[in-house]
């Protein structure tokens, strides 16, 4: 199917809307059950330490606390949480077991009346602490002489693997020019509005864990059983709960086993919904903190032949979601660029910093932003335009489906014609004129670039590239239409709202392949036992998924209506016509929508042989390309999809303040069809704000004796809307092959390319005076001091 | 993040209250509660008992008294950020609200609760001690008056004891030559904290010469600073770019900066010199403006 | 403690420990689920309400310190079950809202805001939002919802009330 469309590509208004703009979302925070205990955590104040004793008494001895529970309780009653990795020495629960880890990690947790009264509790209760050893700094966690965050793993590696694809050595021996250089992501994350939260109640006559969670997590209902030691079908989570943003990080485990735990010990539905201090030092929900070191060999004309990187990250304590987040990014590791051979080992490494959790782009964001600068620097030391080396680098729309070293096939795009889009609709002359006339008035400004991809349609082809032991192909999503007995269309999705519009999305596929208004569509989301398997929306996958499950499902209807009718008017299928849910013969024979779902519902002697009655399908959908386990020499197909964005920024930079402003911000994305413009457009936005915070403000800081600094939104700084300039979005459309509607993903669109546009933009403004940052976030006050610096540096020479 | 318990009155009178507060080591005012209840809710403070002083209409108003605007310490910061009075006769307070906290915040936070917290980036402190503005306090023994200068004593630390509540502030009012002000600020974000504040009120004569300078930065220090030597270097001056950024260099370099996390030392001297030159300039070029249609 | 409030019109007396901060008392005591805990500390906006017709933080006052103020929720905005206002159905026009967390907040500032500036620019529209945080839109289809508001306000004949 393909362009024109009737509703895909519309301006419709996306239905999620309306009952948000009255205040009636379903948040887990609004969900109340009779007799729900609340609860409260006990964090280690320190960065490691064995645990002595834990003396709850007195806390016990308050009016309205019911229980206290400790990780020695705990891990004798649920499974450790499950670690992608073959690493069974990496043992992690809810509560610290013997020993904490990290500043703020949860030693101990009350249940009580109310979340008042549980903290109450939570301060009456003495830990007594061992101090140990503990490491902060990622390099120095690899030093032999560095304590171990796991003593019983031996070592602070969690992974280090290596993959080289081409003659990347022969390469770098036979290039004329090459370069090096490090560049530094900080820890960040995309912190939502909303904290994580989940209520649990058990029932014990129906055997039944009920859980309402601001969940976005594939698998969330299989690993909540698993860790509380239940049958899967013993565990209902409620998908009808609206998530107040995620953007990748609301996981949930360890609370929820500590609720669910709670829930079956107590008797009682039990609570526990993050403050915003829970959330920041021990929600476990922080982003990738990478190093990388990056070389690159090339020619006088700037083509770049091979590239070598190794990508550091701090961890943090536990393993989680994160090692996998060095894994993602090979599925585009040469970007949008046509380089022949890669030299990249993924090296994850614990220290006493609080767990990361995936965040958007799954680590494609921190290496763009390498990618990137690797181009720039390539420019620079051929002192080359930048955006020339790009478009002599560049894949060509021609050579598409592309084959890059690491064995993803990128399905389809077309770089050049992006980038020129763009350039034109911002005037490049009167950018640079501007930049000048800036620069003329005393002001430092810069113009930053970023080509980058966004693969999207998701797949967990990490999880075996990383880990040989994980047989992973699997990535499904699903849908299920019914035609009701008066004709009505429902339509069934199987995950949580987290803002992506996915029920505007189901209806619009839905109503273009049955021909009929998505408005009158329904869209429900059943609860876990009642739903078809889905894996969340995560890797920029809903498009492409949910997309092509309703697509198919949708299909599968419209053939049935059009058999049922075949069957009645007696003539061939293929001799009817299908229009707007009505089917007509060529001798203008016709039966209408009610008369087909009339048949199916009640006429079973007029059905085709071998139908089942009524008008239900369901369709699982398996992920585009996405067959086969890697081979030996670890090449994969990551993702199905890859969309392009181009960014353009034109930044002013007070050089005596340090005060950045984004003075333009342009962006050309290209993500195929656009099932809905609307949703396109606010993740485009969304995402360049969560790049510019991550680029110019957001960090986690941790002191040197392992106290993370940055715990309330007082010390990390979100954007507000001064801080996000107007953005102007150029669009072009290149389908890909790949998916039902020529659609791909943007749930990750801006965010993966802002951070290196704004670095770039910085760093063209500083370089007149011979500064480079490289490492983010760059903050006012460090441009201001190394202005300063390299003014006094000038003025001595 | 549950404040831990505590008891709560609302007395009818300033006297009450401090009655209350002599009675209770541990009770707190609270006014407009914008930096108090965020302190009670990580539980960095936890007062036994609130004494709500908002409603009192004894510390509510704006007064003209001829030489100082005289501003309730209940007041709202909105409804002096609102008040012509303020705009006409203080208005260097009335350039430097807008930046205090946000609009959701200005609604309830009260010029009061500002001064009494004495947090050394906070805009209504510098305006005061730039001006050399004073405290009216209501203590156990009696009323004082306290100049800025003496109230400030160090972060979030001020000569107010025990059991005292500030009762008014009085902002001075300049009566002769024709006045500008300038206000500048840094922050990390548009509605942050400062990392530096930069307040300057000026007068010009009709010839343009400088009559007065005041000259305040915030920020940087343990407590809002006056810069003297600034407002001395160019008094009688025309108020050369030059002469100002000079005196504003001058008077930056002279800082007992305070360390902080936030930005380097260097960082709050070099901004406290640029801001101060843009505060003074702003305030010169309002003040040469004056009679001229606007 | 007793506390009296009027909430969206209606006098409610209620029975609060002091320490229950306001918005606490709204979704717990009033099920007015639509104010938001985002941050408890006085940042993020999510539980804006107004306060005699101003935003306020509802995360900054104890209850007991709104006896006898009149708050506005957003539950108050529309004017009839199944009906949206001219603001509320703005922000599904340009759709503004993807999570919703933070649009309650949003829409009653915007909805104080266009009472005061009836012709406000993006720069007003910018500086009033600037209060409240929003993770999901980057703000841009925010601003237009309430520029869009604004000129149909302007070319109806509801005034500021029917928005």
């Amino acid at each position: 199917m393909s362009a024109p469309f009737k509703f895909v590509s519309t301006n419709r208004r996306v239905r999620e809307d309306r009952r948000f703009v009255v205040g009636r979302g379903n948040y887990v925070a609004d969900i109340r059950r009779d007799g729900t205990l609340h609860v409260a955590i006990v964090p280690s104040a320190h960065p490691a330490a064995r645990i002595v004793a834990i003396d709850a008494a007195a806390a016990l001895a308050m009016p309205g606390v019911h229980d206290v529970v400790t990780g020695a309780e705990l891990a004798a009653a649920v499974e450790a949480m499950m670690n992608g990795l073959d690493t069974p020495q990496v043992r992690r629960y809810s509560l610290a077991v013997g020993q904490t880890r990290y500043s703020g990690e949860w030693v101990a947790a009350v249940a009580a009346d109310s979340r008042a009264i549980a903290e109450d509790a939570a301060e009456q209760i003495e830990v007594a602490y061992q101090p140990l050893p503990h490491v902060i700094d990622v390099e120095q966690a690899l030093a032999p002489s560095s304590p171990l965050v796991h003593p019983a793993h031996g070592t602070n590696v969690l992974l280090d693997k290596s993959f080289v694809w081409g003659e990347v050595d022969r390469h770098f021996a036979q290039a004329p020019r090459q370069l090096s250089f490090r560049v530094t992501w900080g820890r960040n994350s995309t912190v939502p509005i909303e904290t994580f939260g989940v209520l649990a109640a058990w029932d014990p006559w129906h055997e039944m864990l009920d859980v309402w969670a601001s969940i976005q997590m594939p698998k969330y209902a299989e690993q909540i059983a698993r860790a509380l030691r239940l049958p899967a079908n013993a565990v209902r989570v409620h998908y009808d709960v609206d998530v107040g943003g995620s953007y990748g990080v609301k996981r949930g485990i360890k609370h929820t086993v500590l609720v669910g735990y709670l829930a079956r010990k107590l008797g009682r539905p039990v609570r526990l919904i993050e403050d915003r201090l829970d959330n920041m030092r021990s929600g476990d929900a922080h982003g990738p903190e990478r190093i990388f070191d990056v070389a690159v060999a090339f020619d006088d004309a700037g083509i770049v032949k091979s590239m070598k990187m190794r990508a550091l990250d701090n961890v943090g304590a536990y393993a989680g979601r994160a090692p996998f987040q060095l894994g993602k990014p090979i599925g585009a590791i040469v970007g949008p660029y046509r380089i022949e051979s890669v030299q990249y080992r993924a090296l994850s490494v614990m220290t006493n910093k609080a767990a990361q959790e995936a965040v958007r782009g799954f680590g494609q964001s921190p290496t763009n932003y390498a990618i990137e600068t690797a181009i720039d620097r390539v420019a620079a030391a051929l002192g080359l335009d930048r955006l020339e080396v790009r478009r002599r680098n560049f894949i060509r729309r021609e050579e598409f489906p592309y084959l890059i070293p690491s064995g993803t096939r990128y399905d389809s795009g077309d770089y050049h014609t992006v980038v020129d889009k763009v350039l034109a609709h911002a005037d490049w002359p009167a950018l640079e004129r501007e930049r000048d006339r800036l620069r003329a008035t005393g002001m430092l400004a810069g113009i930053g670039i970023a080509a980058c991809l966004e693969p999207s349609g998701g797949n967990s082809s990490f999880e075996p590239l990383l880990n040989e032991k994980n047989t992973t192909t699997t990535w499904m999503d699903s849908c299920r239409i019914m035609i009701d007995g008066l004709g009505h269309v429902t339509v069934t999705i199987h995950t949580t709202s987290s803002g992506q519009g996915h029920e505007t999305l189901a209806a619009t596929v839905v109503g273009e392949v049955l021909e009929i208004d998505p408005d009158r569509i329904r869209v429900v989301r059943p609860d876990s036992l009642a739903s078809l398997p889905s894996n969340s929306p995560v890797g920029s996958r809903m498009a492409v998924m949910l997309g092509g499950a309703a697509f198919h499902a949708a299909g599968k209807l419209r053939r049935k209506l059009i058999a049922i009718a075949a069957h009645r008017l007696g003539v061939a299928a293929d001799a009817l016509s299908y229009a707007g849910g009505a089917i007509a013969d060529r001798a203008g024979q016709r039966l209408e929508w009610a008369d087909l779902v009339t048949i199916a519902h009640r006429n079973f002697h007029l059905m085709p042989p071998g139908f089942e009655p009524g008008l239900e399908v369901t369709h699982v959908e398996q992920v585009p390309t996405g067959h086969a386990l890697p081979t030996p020499d670890g090449r994969v197909q990551m993702y199905p999809c890859h969309s392009f964005e181009f960014h353009l920024v034109l930044v002013a930079i007070d050089p005596e303040l340090g005060r950045t402003e984004l003075r333009r911000y342009l962006i050309g994305h290209d993500c195929g069809t656009v099932i809905n413009p609307h949703i396109v457009k606010g993740m485009t936005l969304g995402g360049i704000a969560h790049g510019i915070g991550a680029a110019l403000m957001e960090e986690f800081v941790y002191s040197e004796d392992g106290q993370m600094m940055s715990q309330s939104f007082m010390d990390y700084l979100l954007p507000s809307a001064h801080e996000v300039p107007k953005v102007e979005i150029v669009h072009h459309c290149t389908p890909s092959p790949f998916t039902v509607l020529g659609q791909k993903g943007s749930g990750e669109s801006g965010y993966l390319g802002a951070p290196a546009a704004v670095s770039s933009a910085i760093n063209d403004a500083v370089s007149p005076l011979g500064i480079v940052f490289d490492k983010l976030p760059i903050r006012l006050t460090a441009i201001s001091d190394a202005v300063a610096a390299a003014r006094d540096r000038n003025r001595d020479r | 993040m549950k404040a831990a318990p505590f008891d709560y009155v609302r007395p009818a009178t300033v006297e009450a209250a401090c009655a209350r507060l002599a009675a209770d080591a541990d009770a707190v005012i609270i006014a407009g509660g914008q930096t108090l209840v965020p302190m009670m809710a990580m539980r960095l403070a936890r007062p036994s008992c609130l004494v709500d002083i908002a409603r009192l209409a004894e510390l509510q108003g704006i007064r003209d008294d001829g030489d100082a605007i005289v501003i309730g310490a209940a007041t709202r910061q909105v409804t002096a950020a609102e008040s012509a009075t303020v705009a006409a006769k203080a208005p260097l307070l009335a350039a430097a609200l807008p930046f205090v906290g946000h609009a959701a915040t200005r609604t309830r936070g009260t010029v009061g609760g500002s001064v009494a917290n004495a947090d050394p980036a906070a805009e209504i402190a510098l305006v005061l001690t730039t001006l050399r503005g004073s405290i009216m306090l209501r203590e156990p023994a009696g009323s004082r008056r306290v100049a800025a200068d003496a109230f400030f004593v160090g972060p979030m630390v001020t000569a107010a004891t025990q059991g005292s509540c500030v009762t008014a502030i009085h902002f001075p009012v300049w009566q002769t030559g024709r006045i500008g002000v300038g206000f500048e600020e840094i922050s990390a974000r548009r509605s942050d904290f400062a990392l530096v504040a930069a307040a300057a009120q000026v007068a010009l004569d009709a010839s343009g010469r400088c009559t007065a300078c005041a000259l305040g930065i915030g920020g940087a220090c343990a407590v809002p600073c006056r810069v003297d030597s600034a407002g001395e270097a160019l008094v009688g001056s025309v108020m050369s770019d030059k002469e100002i950024i000079d005196a504003a260099r001058a008077g930056a370099d002279a800082l007992d900066i305070m360390s902080s996390p936030h930005a380097s030392d260097a960082y709050r001297r070099r901004a406290a010199a640029t801001l101060g030159a843009r505060a003074l300039t702003r305030a010169r070029d309002q003040a040469a403006r004056h009679g001229l249609p606007a | 403690m007793k506390v009296e409030l009027q909430v969206n019109g209606t006098r409610r007396v209620l029975d609060v420990e002091p320490r229950m901060t306001l918005v606490d008392c709204l979704r717990e005591k009033l099920d007015l689920n639509g104010v938001h805990t985002g941050c408890e500390h006085g940042i993020c906006g999510a539980c804006t309400v107004l306060i005699d017709g101003e935003p306020a933080r509802a995360c900054l006052m104890f209850a007991v310190q709104a006896d006898g103020y009149a708050i506005t929720t957003v539950e108050s905005l529309a004017p009839a079950p199944g009906e949206l206002s001219v603001i509320q159905d703005a922000f599904c026009e340009t759709h503004g809202t993807q999570c919703g967390f933070c649009t309650p907040g949003m829409l009653l500032v915007a909805h104080a805001l266009l009472k005061r500036n009836p012709e406000p620019t993006r720069a007003d529209i910018v500086e009033a939002i600037s209060g409240n945080i929003c993770r999901c839109t980057g703000y841009g289809q925010i601003v237009e919802a309430i520029a869009l508001a604004a000129r149909r306000l302007a070319g109806s004949n509801l005034g500021t009330e029917g928005g």
